[in-house]
């Protein structure tokens, strides 16, 4: 059973992002009433070019500890540039990320990921031919350090490891209500239910920052409404950091604590969603302008 | 049998019987449960630790002896553990169906005036939260998964786990009261009351006392000799009684052990896992296995096809033979035992059935096929017929002596009788007490000698004693030429055909019937598949000419098979549509068990009734529906009504139809 109090999947006590002394930092509260924290990253003025095209320019903002944060604006904003910088795809042409109070400097994705940043994609990339346990396992593999032949062989270390592991998959099958299809291989799902998997493989790795690409794109409204409640569940339950790209304003104003505005590479709005909705720049953005 | 004696020796309720439970079977499973990807388990003594706790945290609560708490959620162990909890600390559990909207909740806790409420997850209290305004005797609510709750009011609302902490705590200072009030619970005291889905009118608390459910689950379990080394899976609605007399009645009694599955979805999975040797379904879960493995037969290629017809052809032959003992002859035996091997094993080991020893299967009738398809696999499945005012069991069939079309002989202990009116009483130990704050449906139910009515028209078979059921008694008609109209034979002939769902047959009467036919989604929308045939809704299939054709040719074999049987002859099929719409519990056309609501659909479809009788080949309808959340929507449809061939009745036999 969910352990009520525990605030990271394995029931460990302190979470692992945590930033030291978040009253330092000033934190504040959101409108429901959640304690956000202290600062977990952030991006100080970061451009990123393509050879002669600027995708971001000049982009400031932060992500708070336990805080939901959506980046919006319309198609080729920019909005998954910055994902994919945040992630580690991209490297930043200029501008520094902090995280967790340091600088940080380039990194290969999986070094990210190792130090507790999660992401799921826009275009679905699981383990087609692979079972949903098996899809969601391979979210453990940061976590998992038995050599080769320890595997190979399933003793010792490697055997210690996967029960431990799997039992924190488990958890994670049991909080996303996917045990029905813990066997099937992740090809035969319908779309919503792989982006439920997706979601799931980026929780078991246990992220301090759970990045989502899109989550909602192509889900009717059933399922809309399953994924956003998965969402403030994790947060609420896990005290997870998320910050998600989407475009369903609905979605985003309902969810999000804060909001980003992108348009064209650069930042029109940040701020709580009644304020950004009421800013000027972004509605010119959204509906247009006569020129 | 050694238990009968200890039935006098101070086994009066099911709090004794766990008792003995812990003692007799300490370190034997008692409760299942999969959670996680692994079956957790609980022995006996285990179970009465955290039974006992959970009771001594509701004395500390407050509950009161007499009081009710009301019990909702999915099966789980838990919440059975919940209904014992109650009953050892003096009050009356009254298990709700999970699947209620609130309005239903709400007329029953209101009802039976539950002071406490013990739920499963956030669902189920954001329910009560809604209706709680109105709940005047409403004091405190219990759920068992935290999970989304962290920002509820927790003044009146407490975690299971919390509260069974407290009990443990407190375990010295009140473990005497609740000795007490354990050592006080007589045979005659209630022991659970279950709310009747109620064909008609609003649902009535009948009241079991402890005597009703004790002497039954010795009684039953006697007849078909269980032992403790039992295994079921409690998966059926825990407000129904048939549950709670399996999964505590018999299990308690016999001490065997209950398995709970890890979600609805992953049902037939944990069946297959755990492998019942004592299983119980409705007929509705069996007819659902059947139009599923035919349809995966279909897809399967073409040699095991074959093969699988082939010797499921042979085991309809001989299997019931052999099950039943009957002389086979060598050659049969050998091929059947091929079968077994090839066959029959992998498919039963498929379902979950490899050790079903004793099957049961009852609350509407089996249609005949589909009873002699598990028979023939060589799974005993046997019928019985009860009610909830018999703690279940009137009549049962013995091994060896199952037919399809009878729902066997008496019950121990149990007396029937037939009225001039063709209805059937009967008289028992397990009858109920009273029907809870309704003095006046309890004498019209029961009399003074304890008869009880059972609303069905049956007679008993001269030959074999066994007792075959006709028709709800108000149901069974006439049709205007005087011939018997007998709706639910026809219905579940109809039912049998994998592509249909739900049947309702009209004609009481009138001079010929007609039918409302629900198609089966899966099994039509796999056949459409493999057609080619494109749709975008429920209702665009529905109304696919194909799949008119489709079910026009079940309706006229049906109307073969029924020209057979004499004094049914006349409810052959002259007219019927395909409904846009699935008949839903939500929308009241059937009951939350899932039987159909004859005089509410023909209400809500006036209009389409209408038409089966004046001719119209379409008619232009307008739904209301409920949705899952409580909103209403419309639907509009324009429905093609048939005419089906119908086999002219003798002696008039025309020769050019």
């Amino acid at each position: 059973m969910m352990d009520g109090s525990g605030l990271s999947i394995s029931g460990k006590d302190e979470r692992q992002g945590a930033v030291k002394d978040a009253s330092k930092d000033g934190g504040y509260v959101t409108e429901d009433g959640r304690q956000i924290g202290g600062v977990l990253m952030e991006l100080r003025n970061i451009t990123l070019k393509f050879g002669g095209v600027v995708a971001i320019k000049d982009i400031s903002f932060d992500i708070r500890e336990g805080e939901i944060r959506a980046i919006i604006g319309p198609n080729g904003a920019g909005k998954s540039s910055m994902l994919n910088i945040i992630s580690g795809f991209y490297t930043p042409s200029e501008g520094e990320l902090w995280y967790k109070g340091a600088k940080r400097p380039p990194m290969k994705p999986y070094e990210v990921a190792r130090l507790g940043v999660a992401r799921t994609f826009q275009n679905i990339a699981l383990f087609e031919g692979m079972t949903v346990l098996d899809n969601v396992m391979t979210g453990r593999l940061t976590h998992m350090k038995a050599g080769i032949a320890s595997q190979a062989l399933w003793w010792g270390k490697a055997r210690d490891e996967e029960i431990a592991n799997r039992e924190i998959v488990e958890k994670v099958i049991d909080f996303l209500e996917i045990q029905s299809i813990r066997k099937t291989p992740v090809g035969r799902l319908p779309y919503g239910l792989k982006k439920r998997v997706e979601l799931a493989r980026a929780l078991a790795a246990e992220p301090s920052l759970l990045l989502l690409d899109e989550p909602m794109a192509g889900m009717n409204v059933e399922e809309k409404e399953d994924m956003s409640r998965f969402i403030l569940d994790v947060n609420d339950e896990f005290g997870t950091t998320i910050c998600l790209i989407e475009h369903d304003m609905g979605v985003v104003m309902d969810l999000s604590d804060r909001v980003v505005v992108m348009d064209y590479g650069k930042k029109i709005g940040d701020g709580p969603p009644g304020e950004v909705r009421s800013n000027q720049d972004v509605i010119d953005a959204y509906l247009g302008v006569a020129h | 049998m050694a238990y009968m004696s200890e039935g006098a020796a101070g086994l009066r309720s099911v709090p004794a019987l766990l008792k003995r439970n812990a003692e007799s079977f300490a370190d034997r499973p008692a409760y299942r449960e999969k959670e996680f990807g692994i079956w957790q388990s609980w022995s006996w003594a285990e179970t009465q630790e955290e039974i006992e706790a959970f009771a001594l945290g509701l004395i500390n609560l407050g509950v009161a002896r007499g009081d009710h708490i009301a019990v909702i959620g999915r099966n789980r162990p838990t919440l059975y553990w919940s209904m014992v909890a109650a009953q050892m600390a003096g009050a009356v559990p009254v298990p709700l169906y999970q699947d209620a909207v609130a309005d239903e909740m709400d007329y029953v806790l209101k009802h039976c005036g539950a002071r406490f409420v013990i739920a499963a997850d956030q669902e189920q209290v954001d329910k009560v939260i809604e209706i709680q305004p109105g709940l005047h005797q409403f004091e405190h609510m219990i759920y068992v998964d935290p999970r989304g709750m962290r920002k509820y009011d927790h003044r009146a609302l407490h975690d299971y786990a919390h509260v069974q902490a407290q009990g443990r705590a407190a375990r010295d200072e009140l473990i005497g009261e609740l000795e007490a009030r354990r050592s006080a619970l007589g045979y005659d005291d209630t022991c659970v009351m279950l709310y009747t889905s109620g064909t008609t009118g609003k649902p009535k608390g009948v009241v079991l006392s402890n005597r009703n459910i004790i002497e039954t689950a010795k009684a039953s379990s006697e007849f078909d000799h269980l032992t403790p080394g039992e295994e079921v899976l409690a998966y059926l609605p825990m407000a129904w009684v048939g549950d709670f007399i399996f999964s505590i009645g018999q299990a308690y009694w016999n001490g065997f052990c209950v398995n709970c599955p890890e979600s609805a979805e992953t049902m037939m999975t944990d069946l297959r896992e755990i492998a019942p040797s004592y299983y119980f379904a409705p007929p509705r879960v069996f007819e659902t296995q059947l139009t599923q493995i035919m349809i995966r037969m279909e897809d399967a290629g073409a040699v095991k096809r074959k093969l699988f017809h082939h010797f499921l052809g042979h085991a309809k032959v001989v299997g019931p033979k052999i099950l039943d003992g009957r002389p086979v002859g060598m050659m049969e035996r050998l091929k059947y035992a091929l079968g077994e091997f090839m066959v029959y094993g992998p498919l039963k080991n498929t379902l979950g059935f490899s050790r079903v020893r004793v099957g049961y299967t009852a609350g509407e009738a089996i249609g005949p096929e589909i009873f002699d398809f598990y028979r023939a696999l060589g799974i005993n499945l046997k019928q019985l017929y009860g009610q909830t005012e018999a703690s279940v069991f009137i009549t049962q069939q013995p091994d060896n002596e199952v037919r399809p079309d009878t729902v066997g002989v008496p019950s121990p202990g149990v007396e029937i009788r037939i009225a001039e009116s063709g209805e059937v009483f009967y008289r028992s130990p397990g009858v109920f007490v009273e029907y809870y704050k309704n003095a006046e449906s309890t004498a019209g139910t029961k009399d003074a000698e304890g008869w009880v009515a059972t609303g069905d028209a049956g007679f008993i078979e001269e030959a074999t004693g066994h007792l075959r059921i006709i028709d709800r008694a108000k149901d069974v008609g006439k049709m205007a030429d005087g011939a018997l109209f007998a709706p639910k034979y026809v219905e579940n002939k109809l039912k049998f055909y994998p592509n249909i769902l739900e049947a309702v047959v009209f004609g009481n009467g009138r001079d010929r019937c007609t039918a409302f036919i629900n198609i089966d989604l899966t099994a039509v929308g796999n056949w459409a598949e493999r057609n080619n045939i494109a749709y975008a809704s429920y209702q665009e299939l529905a109304g696919h000419p194909k799949v008119l054709d489709a079910i026009q040719s079940h309706v006229e074999e049906v109307n073969a098979s029924v020209a057979q049987d004499e004094m049914l002859s006349g409810c052959q099929i002259h007219r019927f549509l395909v409904l846009h719409k699935e008949l839903d519990a939500d929308d009241g056309e059937l009951t939350r068990t899932r039987k159909v609501r004859r005089n509410i659909i023909a209400e809500k479809y006036a209009d389409l009734v209408t038409a089966l009788y004046d001719g119209s080949e379409s008619i232009y309808t307008e739904t209301e529906v409920t949705y899952e959340d409580g909103r209403k929507g419309r639907i509009r449809a324009t429905l093609a009504i048939r005419d089906a061939q119908v086999v002219p009745v003798a002696p008039m036999r025309v020769a050019a139809e």
